[in-house]
């Protein structure tokens, strides 16, 4: 891994975020709370599917062993995958998944929006399409943190829960390692304090029409990008791994 | 069936690919939806491009494969159908015509604009494509695919798919 091109990892952590994303959202299919919404998380699956697809098959490209968006998503091993802890959290209630995706998007938004500038044409095609689809997510899952934080005191109360246990996992979304210094000074990637300061707007704008109290910066969980994952992430991965383990190569 | 196309040109390709349908709206073809980007033809070669609407839209590949299939009934071997990012799709790519036929099929057309804000915007009015009320609302931000929204007419009682601005 140590060896491995700075763009290649960078690629592969935005493909991964979405894809494992993706994942958690798809669980949801059959089991939403009412139809409308059940829709609704399946076309947010699609759209972050679709975005790590992008993601993906560039990296195949850059890494130059022939492998395709499929072979890294179905084939690679838990320590390779290097998204960030947050998106493999377990889906819980529906106050969870969706204030999960609410840190998600507030920090993909501007993320992809600075993506578009990138020195690097491709990432910012990708980029370019990703923000419109992001905007969208993110009006949907500041809308139901909104109705769940200035909801009932039930809904209140797992809406704040949610977001006490998820926050610890949104510090690893702005560390910046060798990789991202790399590809800053390239131009392709933008420095995360300006990505930190639009998600903090968003916090404070959301939560405070949520009447939903910011928890304070502590211990924040890393090793995602470095690919030491939660004890989620195996579990996840052999749901939606298991296919292509079982029959290797099936196509239909 | 196709009639064979010997000589192809730009205009001939363009006419061809109108027989070319959205899988989901089957009424709007590839070019009237702002799917098909270009026609080339060089040297007897045919180079179509093409853009997706949304990222993960699965419809997407049904139309490139729709797109093959037609030139290939056609009697052209000789082509490549090459897929673009950038500049990114609108729903202001998708023709007054196109707009027109979603209309007709029940689904309300987007609104103009390519602004991003439209998105997030307030309320807008999207009359009911049944009876034409504008006592129109939304029930949910998303629909039975990637580029729909739903909504339920207040006047007529009738849900209704609405065509996402983007």
């Amino acid at each position: 891994m140590a060896q491995q091109l700075p763009l290649l990892t960078y690629l592969l952590r935005r493909g991964d975020d979405n894809l494992i994303l993706g994942q958690r959202l798809g669980e949801w299919c059959g089991h939403g709370p009412q139809l409308e919404e059940d829709i609704a998380l399946a076309n947010r699956a699609l759209d972050v599917i679709g975005q790590a697809r992008n993601y993906l098959q560039y990296a195949g490209e850059v890494e130059g062993k022939q492998r395709t968006e499929d072979d890294l998503a179905f084939l690679r091993p838990e320590r390779e995958f290097v998204n960030c802890k947050l998106v493999e959290q377990h889906n819980g209630d529906y106050a969870h998944t969706m204030v999960r995706s609410f840190l998600y998007d507030a920090w993909h938004l501007p993320l992809q929006k600075a993506l578009t500038k990138s020195s690097d044409e491709r990432i910012a095609a990708i980029a370019g399409k990703a923000v419109k689809e992001i905007s969208y997510h993110l009006r949907a899952s500041s809308d139901w943190v909104i109705r769940f934080g200035d909801g009932t005191a039930e809904s209140k109360e797992r809406a704040q829960n949610a977001l006490n246990a998820l926050w610890t996992y949104t510090g690893e979304l702005f560390v910046q390692d060798e990789v991202d210094q790399a590809l800053i000074k390239a131009g392709v990637a933008p420095d995360m304090a300006k990505i930190k300061a639009e998600f903090d707007r968003t916090m404070d704008r959301v939560l405070a029409e949520a009447t939903l109290e910011r928890p304070a910066d502590a211990y924040m969980a890393t090793g995602g990008r470095q690919g030491v994952h939660s004890e989620h992430m195996g579990l996840l991965l052999a749901e939606m791994q298991y296919l292509q383990r079982a029959y290797p190569g099936a196509e239909w | 069936m196709t009639s064979k196309i010997t000589s192809p040109t730009r205009e001939g390709i363009y006419a061809l690919l109108e027989n070319v349908k959205d899988p989901e709206v089957p009424v709007i073809s590839v070019r009237e939806l702002g799917v098909l980007r270009d026609v080339a033809v060089v040297d007897g070669n045919v180079f179509v491009t093409i853009t997706p609407t949304y990222t993960g839209c699965p419809a997407m590949d049904v139309m490139r494969e729709d797109i093959e299939k037609e030139l290939q009934n056609a009697g052209i071997t000789r082509f490549k159908v090459t897929q673009v990012l950038a500049p990114a799709w609108t729903t202001d790519w998708i023709t007054e015509e196109g707009k027109a036929k979603l209309l007709a099929y029940g689904i309300a057309p987007p609104q103009k604009t390519a602004d991003i804000r439209a998105l997030k915007g307030e309320a807008p009015i999207v009359p009911c494509p049944q009876c034409g009320s504008k006592d129109t609302a939304m029930i949910s931000l998303f629909g039975s695919t990637a580029c729909k929204a739903l909504w339920k007419c207040n006047a007529c009682l009738e849900p209704f798919d609405q065509f996402k601005c983007l």
